[in-house]
């Protein structure tokens, strides 16, 4: 997809990203560009600094150094909230849901931002403010149905298995409205079954929702099985980058795995 | 005999609650529009407007006087007074606490806050000083312009350090102040010739005009809370949890030090300091109470189940989470924070001329704690045990328990306290989560969504 | 979709030099400023009364100290803002009050031993009364632990504090109770004689009838005991914490509850051992209080125990010497509030040096900072 698109203005613009935690260098002169509709893949052994990475990309974290690109627009500075409404949805490593909510509410808060309708809208509890609120519980529904969720929507989120949890975070990143939907560790904890159900499902939603997807996985085969490219950090630093093909024959990220994530993939 | 009068009081207080509910219910009664020709006819709005009214009768003709006979004497009216007010403070630091979880124990103060300026209000207008209300009035007014303008100001501007922007709002917040001072200076020789003085009352301090006035004070008086909050929630909303708790029971606790000194080190000689501010004008009636309180209801069951509600509660969740959502943390705290001390000021407004005397003691930090046990008390995040516990809390405690253990001898009403205790430990040891949990009922709760027909099926199916 | 045009107005990200990050720290410096003003200005006027002032503020603030490391060492462990704490040093002074007025407790020495010392003898009598004091109050804290804490340690947070609030508000209004301590103020007898001194120009004795000189500062043995009995607190406590296996337990207990308990540390023993190492140290300063101040009565606890508390929270809570510096400092704050600005509004301006110590370090002096994990 992105061979043919050169004029074409990238989606995300990642130039000399670098973090330091005091002394600690968690992340160092990242770079990454990634295309409209692309489907990328970030992996790397713990603590290579990947989450670190994400957490600069969507503003909980400041830049020690370095530019993101949005569109073309810099996002460095913003916080978080306006990095998500500027079209960066995320999900978490370890679940962050909204535990005490149903399925419905945790999807429907994230349309907050495009609510459309104001305080003063709902303190006298217009119009405009039942027809939204219509139209939102109607999307919300919409995507639980994408993620199979629908039959959950009245639960309470921390009662749903882990599998589903996941699945929750990921409708509910995409009730922001992303352009860009970064996962982080969507698979982690789910059985095989579960993880070729999502794997599907994460194909389905980019194809169907038009949307450009940047995923961390420890999972070589989500990795392999769904991403185009390919990104591999260590110890903070970009030490490949490529197909998939060409990352299971890099030496590099063999080593980097210490032989573990050749033995996966083979 | 006394069995009678104490079965009689409980059937009082139960009536009271469960006719409050069965208006909230009635209030949130669905009922589908009729069409009358091409005109549609909105049925439940009305049935809204007539529950309102209905409700508000119904109470005033218990309060009325046939021939001697009271269904509710003076003293339980005073009760149901006191419970209005507390319902609103209350239902704040639900808003605070139980829904955006931010532990105050700050509540009393802008309650304080709200009483003090109300009262002051009418006070000196009674007295034939006006500028009680013009400061106030204008104060809020421009205050409130000021706070707008800064934040538009700020509104481009990204790190920029909290005590900073306290200090530009600090710096508004003072030159409306002083405006507002030599505002209502310019006015007085205006308005103060129609306000005659106590023994001849003029044209503005008749019954009508007064209650007016009354009514503008009460809200002023909360607006001024709110916009305080504004001022100290912007810097303290950022420590953790347990730190801005300490921190706002701090503002409490500077707040009655400066209720004791109001006349000394603040310019108020009328509220005479730790001696109590006496001769409040009485004029909270029942309609006045009522309307605010149902107001505060009202307003609040609205805003919980708008968006900007869920998005307090996913601040409470959990914030990085919220963050990521597209929700403005810092704002939607600072929000809920003001909303609830705005309630807050309007209890304390109606409370204080209820009254007819305020004294620093009733805003001392230990009775502070009063509105985050009834929170507690109904269940965190539930608005229907809140205005449960805070009207049975008041009917109970003031009420019921001091008249029958007053029966038993003079000194006992005084083991009211001692029994209050041991039945929170006992609440707390066997429902942690409060009465209620986070239950709704009618009016109070969020529109069910129901299942769209094809996912029923589904569910059915698959389930 | 939407698209970030409605973001691109241009924002400006404030460096920490520029002129509006340093507003903030303007008023704080002309805060500084005018704190320093008065005191500079007092202290110049008179040295002799600005020290005797220090000298009051070191007294209240050491005794603060006793009680502020309760606070500080229960929410290190358990999280929890023990409310009733204040009203177990309450307990402490009232249990010496009877011990003292009612056994004569104080006096057993020169009873059994009649040809003792009267020193050796008042030193025997006054500890035998703190201990009592102490072994009264570690059995009241440790049951009200049982009873109302440990039922609800996985319950959620703010049920043990409004657990803690029903518990203070138990034993305030049992106490003022008219059979039990009633609301009056009970004057206090104290266990040993008062000598107090005067440092001009050496140190004096002061005679009955004699007035001391101008200018000069006057302590008692009374200020000579708490600091000699809070800094071996201290060191005690220290000495506990770091070098014992029960200080090892309480760090871990401290530091994750779970993995304390996979250890095969005995957490619930450990807490109710930390509840009463507190208690101890509230009886002492009840005792200590009561004789500093001799007039006790059953709300007694209620600021100290406040003041205490924000001591705590101010040197940063779970921290022993913040618990020690942040008391001192609240000690000085209300000592030289009321003789330089005002006496009621002392309360008001140790909460305000609080509020703003946190603003400027969000976990108190020697706190920790917060960690969040994205």
């Amino acid at each position: 997809m992105n061979e043919n698109s050169m004029e074409v203005l990238p989606l995300l613009e990642v130039e000399g990203l670098t973090k330091f935690f005091g002394g600690l260098r968690a992340v160092n002169d990242f770079n990454m560009t990634i295309f409209k509709g692309e489907l990328v893949g970030l992996i790397g052994p713990n603590g290579a600094g990947k989450t670190t990475v994400f957490n600069q990309i969507t503003g909980i974290y400041l830049p020690t150094k370095g530019t993101v690109k949005l569109n073309g627009t810099n996002l460095v500075g913003f916080e978080p909230h306006e990095i998500t409404r500027a079209g960066i949805g995320r999900t978490f490593q370890n679940i962050r849901l909204f535990n005490g909510l149903s399925v419905l509410d945790n999807v429907r808060i994230a349309f907050h931002s495009s609510a459309g309708y104001n305080l003063l809208d709902s303190i006298l509890s217009n119009e405009r403010y039942s027809q939204k609120e219509r139209e939102i519980t109607g999307q919300a529904q919409d995507l639980l149905d994408v993620m199979k969720l629908s039959r959950f929507q009245n639960e309470i989120v921390k009662n749903l298995p882990y599998g589903e949890q996941r699945r929750v975070e990921i409708a509910r990143a995409m009730a922001c409205q992303p352009q860009l939907l970064l996962l982080d560790e969507p698979a982690a904890g789910m059985n095989p079954r579960e993880i070729i159900q999502l794997m599907d499902m994460i194909h389905f939603i980019r194809d169907n929702f038009k949307l450009t997807i940047l995923l961390i996985e420890h999972q070589m085969r989500v990795v392999m099985g769904i991403c185009e490219r390919i990104t591999v950090m260590d110890f903070g630093e970009i030490i490949a980058r490529g197909t998939p093909k060409e990352i299971q024959d890099n030496r590099l990220v063999i080593e980097a795995y210490l032989g573990k994530g050749a033995a996966n993939v083979a | 005999m006394e069995l009678k009068s104490i079965l009689f009081s409980l059937v009082k207080i139960i009536a009271v609650i469960a006719y409050l509910y069965g208006l909230l219910w009635v209030l949130g009664v669905k009922v589908p529009v009729i069409k009358v020709g091409s005109r549609k006819l909105n049925i439940s709005l009305l049935l809204n407007a007539v529950g309102a009214v209905v409700a508000f009768y119904v109470i005033q003709l218990a309060l009325t006087d046939f021939n001697g006979f009271k269904l509710l004497n003076s003293f339980d009216s005073g009760l149901l007074y006191q419970a209005c007010s507390m319902t609103m403070v209350a239902l704040g630091l639900n808003l605070i606490y139980g829904f955006n979880g931010q532990f105050s124990l700050g509540q009393w103060g802008f309650y304080g806050i709200g009483a003090y300026a109300a009262a002051d209000v009418t006070f000196r207008w009674m007295n034939g000083d006006s500028r009680g209300l013009t400061v106030l009035g204008i104060g809020v007014i421009l205050g409130g312009l000021t706070i707008l303008l800064i934040r538009k100001f700020l509104s481009n501007l990204r790190r920029m350090p909290v005590l900073s922007s306290f200090t530009l709002y600090l710096i508004g917040a003072v030159i409306a102040g002083v405006a507002a001072v030599f505002a209502g200076k310019f006015l007085a020789p205006f308005i103060d010739p129609y306000l005659g003085n106590s023994l001849e009352p003029g044209v503005l301090n008749q019954s009508f005009p007064m209650s007016i006035v009354f009514f503008f004070a009460v809200v002023f008086g909360g607006i001024f809370a709110a916009e305080v909050s504004f001022l100290f929630g912007l810097p303290v909303l950022s420590l953790g949890s347990d730190y801005f708790g300490i921190a706002t029971l701090g503002f409490s606790i500077v707040i009655y030090t400066l209720m004791v000194n109001s006349d000394t080190i603040l310019p108020f000689p009328e509220m005479k300091g730790g001696r109590g501010m006496i001769g409040i004008p009485k004029l909270t009636t029942w309609p006045w109470a009522f309307f605010f309180m149902l107001t505060v209801i009202i307003i609040m069951r609205n805003i919980i189940r708008s968006s900007t509600g869920r998005s307090i509660i996913s601040v409470r969740e959990d914030e990085i989470a919220a963050r990521s959502m597209g929700i403005d943390v810092a704002e939607t705290k600072l929000m809920s924070f003001v909303v609830g001390s705005l309630f807050a000021g309007l209890g304390g407004g109606v409370y204080a001329h209820y009254i007819g005397f305020l004294s620093p003691n009733a805003f001392d930090f230990l009775v502070g704690f009063n509105p985050l046990i009834i929170i507690v008390f109904g269940g965190l995040g539930s608005m229907t045990g809140t205005i449960t516990a805070a009207f049975g809390w008041i009917f109970f405690l003031e009420g019921m328990l001091r008249e029958i253990l007053g029966k038993i001898s003079p000194e006992a009403p005084s083991w009211r306290y001692v029994l209050y205790p041991l039945t929170l430990l006992l609440l707390m040891l066997v429902r942690p989560q409060g009465l209620l949990g986070n239950i709704e009922w009618g009016f109070l709760k969020a529109k069910i969504t129901p299942l769209r027909n094809n996912e029923t099926k589904e569910g059915v199916k698959t389930a | 979709m939407q698209s970030v045009s409605k973001h691109q107005k241009p924002i400006t990200i404030v460096s920490p030099n520029s002129f509006l990050a340093w507003i903030g720290k303007f008023l704080l410096i002309l805060l500084g400023l005018l704190a320093l003003y008065v005191l500079a200005k007092n202290l110049i006027a008179k040295p002799s009364l600005f020290a005797q002032n220090v000298l009051d503020g070191l007294k209240l603030g050491f005794v603060y100290a006793l009680i502020a490391l309760g606070y500080t060492m229960v929410y290190g462990i358990v999280k929890l803002i023990n409310f009733a704490h204040g009203d177990v040093f309450m307990v402490g002074a009232f249990v010496s009050y009877f011990a003292i007025e009612n056994l004569g407790l104080h006096v057993w020495p020169m009873v059994v031993f009649p040809n003792i010392t009267p020193m050796l003898g008042s030193i025997l009598g006054t500890i035998s009364v703190i201990l009592l004091a102490m072994v009264i109050c570690v059995l009241l804290a440790i049951t009200i632990e049982r009873v109302a804490y440990k039922p609800l340690r996985d319950a959620p947070r703010i049920a043990a504090l409004i657990t803690a609030i029903g518990v203070s508000f138990f034993l305030e209004y049992f106490g003022l109770l008219q059979f039990v301590f009633s609301a009056r103020f009970i004057s206090y007898k104290r266990p040993f004689e008062e000598v107090t001194w005067y440092i001009n120009d050496g140190i004096h004795a002061i005679e009955k009838g004699v007035a001391t000189p101008p200018g000069s500062i006057t302590f008692s043995n009374i200020f000579v005991i708490i600091i000699v009995a809070t800094v071996l607190a201290q060191i005690f406590l220290q000495y506990l914490v770091r070098k014992t296996k029960i200080g090892i337990a309480m760090r871990a207990t401290s530091f994750d509850k779970p993995t304390a308990r996979l250890m095969g540390i005995n957490v619930d023993q450990v807490i109710s051992f930390t509840f009463g190492i507190g208690a101890a140290f509230a009886a002492l300063g009840g005792v200590l209080f009561a004789i500093a101040y001799p007039s006790i009565r059953t709300l007694m606890g209620v600021y100290p125990g406040l003041k205490a508390f924000v001591a705590a929270v101010l040197g940063g809570i779970g921290s022993i010497p913040g618990a020690f510096v942040g008391a001192l400092i609240m000690g000085q704050a209300e000592s030289l509030t009321a003789s330089y600005i005002s006496t009621p509004m002392r309360d008001a301006i140790a909460f305000s040096i609080l509020i703003i110590v946190l603003l400027i370090r969000p976990t108190g002096i020697f706190g920790e900072p917060e960690k969040e994990k994205a």
